[in-house]
């Protein structure tokens, strides 16, 4: 009896837990949307800032975050893949130099934003002259999601059942050919969340951003370009109290462009598996 | 060329004097078997034993885990299969492998079948075709598939996926199939049906099946081999072996008493 009145306690104590993480995520978002709505519209979206963002839309913005993220995905994506790759599938699981690496993406993935935020100031921005700059951003930020890539990446590839790998080099195939053509399509789902994982924190870097790509409201056309992403906006609108209400409409924005970005790629994932499997 | 023996025509595979460590485990003691062509060669024993070590010698499989070290020799034909300068992609084209669990690959039916040819450059679509519909025939898969090629093959029984795999190895024309367990993981039609095939195959391949159940090595092979503690305990014919079994361990594992 005791016993039973202990577990129906505990299961309510943990339906509980899951009630407050809904509660928590549907309260902010909720409050977000309720102060931001108001300045939604499709000027907001479409036209640039004026007045430093007192007036006008953040288009600019827009475009600035959209810029960074495409750059830090090019500079991560293909490396964080493929240290995966070679951790997995290449190095002796005693290998000195695989340790070495799992080691660096374990410990790059601890180091506190801004402190690449300086070292992309000191490295990018003034060492190699790309000024304040979408390039310079988007390296710093690609430093930033390279670890999660690398992890998420390594964990996709590492759940592919063995027996692909066996199946296919028993065939007579080589490890490139059973990489390319069996652990890699089976990994893409996990790759590809941890890339939407990446996304979701290059949207919302700030601190780092402001360092390296600066916090111009111009529309950034090159790469070196300075430019303001959504969420640099964000904190400029509050913290020099140009406009709370903008800041919110900016947030909304931010939350919806994330809920976008999730929903088309688990659209193309699922595509991408039923086209496969 | 003292890594060439002339062995007898109708041995296909043969390994003398064969060790295998796993760092400082010794798994296999001493290997001497012979695997005639054209025949069924079941390698039976209780789990650990080494027969599944064993079979994976002999494509050289064993090499994916590190830490492992060989000595002694296994022949194809008469080429010992660990000198250096072995192609070991040429010696597995040779060498198929069928196992337990039946892991096709997330492709459809057609893309299984022709991975393999594939590989190996065939690029031809029309010869690609052939090799794909004779392939499924072999192994007794056409009549239920072959108006469903492009349908993912994730969706087919587990039998007909041990089927496909087995296609998937025909492809690419090997000489010798090794079968590590592999109607461990069906129900009994689909094994019926896997044991049907397996006699219809040996007429052009020579296959080496492991097996955790001694009625069907009974059935299938014509040799036995029995593995104990890493050790060939016996090696006969298979009705000598199950009928008239010269070692008493053998006896004992035969009748139940162990395993």
């Amino acid at each position: 009896m005791a016993n039973d009145m202990k577990d129906k306690l505990l299961t309510f104590m943990f339906w509980l837990s899951g009630l407050i993480i809904i509660l928590i995520l549907a309260g902010i978002i909720g409050y977000v949307v309720y102060r931001g709505i108001s300045s939604l519209s499709l000027d907001f979206i479409l036209q640039p800032p004026s007045r430093a963002g007192r007036a006008g839309g953040i288009s600019t913005t827009i475009v600035g975050t959209v810029y960074l993220t495409i750059i830090s995905l090019l500079a991560a994506v293909p490396i964080g893949v493929g240290s995966a790759i070679y951790l997995e599938e290449y190095a002796h699981s005693q290998s000195r130099f695989a340790s070495l690496v799992n080691l660096t993406a374990e410990t790059l993935a601890g180091i506190p934003s801004i402190v690449f935020g300086l070292f992309g100031f000191v490295f990018f921005v003034i060492f190699l002259g790309m000024g304040w700059s979408v390039l310079s951003g988007g390296l710093t930020m690609a430093i930033m999601i390279l670890p999660t890539i690398t992890r998420t990446s390594q964990e996709a590839i590492l759940a592919v059942a063995r027996e692909y790998r066996e199946n296919s080099l028993a065939l007579g195939a080589s490890r490139w050919q059973t990489v390319r053509k069996v652990i890699l399509p089976s990994a893409l789902p996990g790759i590809v969340t941890g890339i939407i994982l990446s996304i979701g924190r290059a949207v919302g870097e700030t601190a780092a951003i402001i360092l390296t790509a600066g916090s111009s409201l111009g529309m950034p056309i090159s790469p070196l370009d300075p430019a303001r992403t959504m969420s640099v906006h964000l904190y400029i609108m509050a913290m020099e109290g140009i406009s709370t209400e903008r800041a919110f409409g900016t947030a909304c924005l931010i939350v919806v462009l994330i809920v976008i970005i999730n929903y088309l790629a688990n659209l193309s994932l699922n595509r991408l598996t039923r086209a496969m499997s | 060329m003292d890594n060439v023996v002339s062995i007898k025509q109708d041995i296909k595979m043969k390994s003398v004097d064969l060790d295998l460590y796993y760092q400082d485990f010794q798994a296999l003691h001493g290997i001497n078997m012979e695997i005639k062509a054209n025949h069924v060669t079941a390698l039976i024993g209780p789990s650990g034993c080494g027969k599944s070590t064993f079979l994976r010698t002999l494509n050289r499989l064993n090499e994916l885990i590190e830490g492992t070290t060989i000595k002694g020799q296994v022949y194809l034909d008469n080429i010992s299969i660990y000198e250096k300068d072995v192609d070991v992609v040429a010696l597995r084209k040779r060498v198929g492998m069928v196992f337990q669990k039946p892991s096709v690959f997330p492709m459809s039916v057609y893309e299984n079948v022709a991975y393999g040819p594939r590989i190996h450059g065939v690029k031809n679509r029309s010869q690609l075709d052939e090799i794909v519909e004779k392939s499924l025939r072999d192994a007794n898969l056409w009549d239920e598939m072959g108006s469903r090629l492009n349908s993912p093959a994730a969706r087919m029984s587990g039998g007909q996926q041990q089927r496909l795999v087995i296609a998937r190895v025909l492809a690419v024309d090997p000489e010798v199939i090794l079968m590590d367990e592999p109607a461990s993981a069906l129900d009994p039609i689909s094994t019926a049906k896997l044991e049907e095939l397996i006699a219809d195959l040996k007429n052009n391949y020579t296959i080496v099946i492991v097996t955790h159940n001694m009625q069907q090595a009974a059935r299938v092979s014509d040799f036995t081999g029995f593995f104990l503690n890493g050790r060939l305990v016996e090696f006969n014919r298979t009705k000598e072996l199950f009928v008239n079994p010269s070692s008493q361990q053998t006896e004992d594992y035969i009748t139940g008493r162990f395993g």
